[in-house]
């Protein structure tokens, strides 16, 4: 087994700890495997240690204590321009006394690669710069001027692409394309790719693994779905999407093995909630559920769904989207709940502010929090 | 500007260069042509008489002739100096750009603070600081890297320390705020891509400050190559510039004819060697 792993160039990092000589300790203690060939995105909110720690693999900040290894080469303190990995920058830091093909050749040149040419040709094509291979970076858009940035690093053919919020300094709609764009370079040229970014759906749509960082830690670490699906803290169930979060006091477990389940008393709903789904040990805990996975019906009206129901709540906000409504419920106990429901037209129109509605969810999709956690971590500030 | 259009009509423009415009033309191309006349004059004439223009152009025979060295020395002394203030311009204004941190302004200061008091004064003051008896010249003597009677006043050394003293803040000034310019990201990025400090210092850095060199350069060569007071006060008679020579035409022989024909020879020497020096620099922006 672990000779299989070591011939594979695998970027691990060991225990990778950032203090800053202020005394700001920007990554604490990161141990994290990224696998060969993968699309690998560490999601945080700003100052959560994120790029510090991109940084510190491309050699850019020295490492306070850890190891950083590719494969079993160890490139702790190997010096930045000696590393087999690029960067794509936020900035693009694009050298703008040099042309496009300048640039992109920078790095071919300084290895002493001789017949780059054809290489250049080659990258220009796979990033749609040929016609722009003779102009300076200021006579880009902001686009190309990405995509040049992308091609700089990517030409060196490097064990790991770092890419350092690369899409931030675009408007939404290219941000959109772009994002399809790098997906497809990074499934043909099939390199690691390290993605660091604050926005949750980019890093969702691109990697195959996410980390979710906070304050120098790694939360937790999955597919989008995973993590999406079970979050193991507030921090994860707010910052990845939104979640409501209700209070719950742990009654008992039945079952063992996979079919396990942990009761929890909901304001007097039990909930059975799987094993795998329960990320505490106390008393206590945050009942999590999605908003798209709480379904309404005006009171009287049937609701056929297997799963928790609750009765006498109150509709006291909805925004309408378009695609969806968002709606605000206001519960028997006084909690407000959010309600995402897509407008496929079965209802006929929105739910009046103050209608009466029967809710209800499929327990399944339930999740169990730790209550020692704040509530409100991760969520984006209004 | 709309207001600006409604007191002066259409032709803002003009009006606002208008100002500058007089006072070029009176203060300098006027100068310039009774130079051009009076280098073509007869130097048989004395300043208070005048001269008589007769077109002799002789005057340009006589004085290369007489002066060539003077010219050799002048534009040699500069070269020196402006590769000196270069070299350590170019240190300095990287550490101010680059290194200073919070100590940037007062750095800045510093580099500026000699122009408070006179160019003349400090001059002299070089010449105790370099003087027989100082204290430079005697610890030199000391660890006997001067001989015995080894000086440094009133020679070419003390000539090219001063005018690369005089002359470093106008080195320092454009080359700092170039350097300032440039995204130490850059540098980030070209060690990213396989360039060690010192390749990304000549293929980034060094690249991005050529306008600041160029600017530099010309503020210190072109001043440098006309001076006088540097080869008078520091210098002896064999280190004196062609500066010395035109004030010595000018002031003590009365002799403008050939003085006009050192300066108008002087004034197309620099020209013609700056347009040559701008075209290799490649930086045609700065013309």
């Amino acid at each position: 087994m672990s000779s299989v792993s070591e011939s594979r160039r695998d970027l691990r990092l060991s225990g990778l700890h950032k203090r800053y000589s202020n005394g700001f300790t920007a990554v604490k203690s990161l141990d994290l495997v990224i696998p060969q060939g993968s699309f690998f995105a560490l999601l945080g909110p700003s100052g959560c240690g994120k790029t510090t720690t991109l940084r510190m693999v491309a050699g850019l900040e020295e490492v306070t204590a850890g190891s950083i290894k590719i494969g079993d080469q160890d490139i702790t303190s190997e010096k930045p321009f000696r590393r087999p990995v690029n960067t794509v920058f936020q900035n693009y830091a694009l050298f703008p006394h040099l042309t496009i093909a300048e640039n992109i050749e920078f790095g071919p040149k300084r290895r002493g690669v001789k017949e780059s040419a054809a290489q250049v040709k080659e990258i220009l094509e796979l990033t749609e710069l040929t016609e722009q291979a003779g102009k300076k970076p200021a006579q880009l858009s902001g686009g190309q001027q990405q995509r040049v940035a992308l091609a700089r690093a990517l030409i060196n053919r490097p064990e790991v692409l770092l890419l350092d919020e690369p899409l931030g300094a675009l408007d939404l709609k290219l941000r959109r394309s772009m994002q399809g764009e790098l997906k497809r370079i990074q499934e043909e040229v099939g390199l690691t790719f390290v993605h660091v970014t604050h926005d949750q759906e980019e890093a969702m749509t691109m990697a195959d693994t996410v980390a979710v960082m906070n304050q120098g830690e790694i939360e937790q670490l999955g597919s989008p779905y995973e993590l999406y699906t079970n979050p193991q803290t507030t921090f994860v169930a707010n910052f990845l999407g939104r979640s409501n979060l209700i209070k719950g006091t742990v009654i008992g477990r039945e079952g063992s093995g996979a079919d396990a389940v942990v009761k929890v008393d909901m304001h007097g709903t039990v909930i059975s909630i799987k094993q795998d789904r329960v990320h505490t040990v106390s008393k206590e805990g945050w009942i999590g559920i999605r908003p798209e996975k709480l379904l309404i019906q005006p009171e009287g009206t049937s609701l056929a769904d297997p799963g928790n129901h609750f009765s006498s709540a109150v509709v006291v906000g909805a925004s309408y989207l378009g695609v969806s409504t968002e709606y605000v419920l206001k519960m028997p106990w006084g909690q407000e709940l959010m309600c995402f429901e897509q407008n496929r037209g079965v209802r006929g129109g929105i739910v009046e502010l103050g209608t009466k509605v029967d809710v209800s969810w499929r327990q399944e999709y339930v999740f169990l929090l730790d209550s020692s956690q704040d509530a409100q971590a991760g969520r984006e500030e209004e | 500007m709309a207001s600006l259009q409604r007191v002066f009509g259409k032709n803002v423009g003009y009006w606002l260069i208008a100002p500058a415009a007089l006072w070029l033309g009176l203060f300098f191309l006027v100068p310039l042509l009774s130079l051009f006349t009076t280098s073509l004059s007869d130097p048989s004439g004395n300043p208070i008489a005048g001269y008589r223009l007769t077109g002799r152009f002789a005057n340009y025979v006589d004085v290369i002739a007489d002066y060539w060295p003077y010219f050799v020395r002048s534009l040699t002394y500069a070269g020196i100096a402006t590769v000196l203030c270069l070299i350590l311009g170019y240190i300095l204004a990287y550490a101010i750009a680059f290194k200073a941190g919070r100590w940037k302004t007062v750095m800045l200061v510093l580099v500026i603070a000699p122009f408070f008091t006179s160019f003349l004064v400090r001059t002299l003051s070089w010449k105790l600081i370099l003087a027989d008896n100082g204290f430079v010249v005697e610890s030199l003597q000391w660890l006997h890297i001067l001989g015995e009677d080894g000086r440094l006043l009133a020679t070419p050394f003390a000539v090219i320390a001063g005018l690369t003293y005089n002359f470093l803040p106008f080195m320092i000034l454009p080359l700092y705020a170039s350097l300032e310019k440039i995204d130490p990201q850059l540098l980030e990025a070209s060690q990213d891509l396989y360039a060690s400090p010192w390749k990304g210092f000549w293929s980034v850095t060094w690249k991005l400050s050529i306008p600041g060199v160029v600017g530099g350069t010309l503020l210190t060569f072109i001043p440098a190559s006309g001076d006088y007071i540097n080869a008078s006060l520091l210098g002896n008679p064999n280190t004196q510039m062609v500066g010395n020579k035109i004030q010595a035409l000018f002031t003590t022989a009365g002799d403008y004819p050939h003085a006009s024909a050192l300066s108008v020879i002087l004034m197309v020497l620099i020209l013609v060697m700056v347009l040559v020096y701008v075209r290799r620099a490649g930086t045609e922006e700065l013309l």
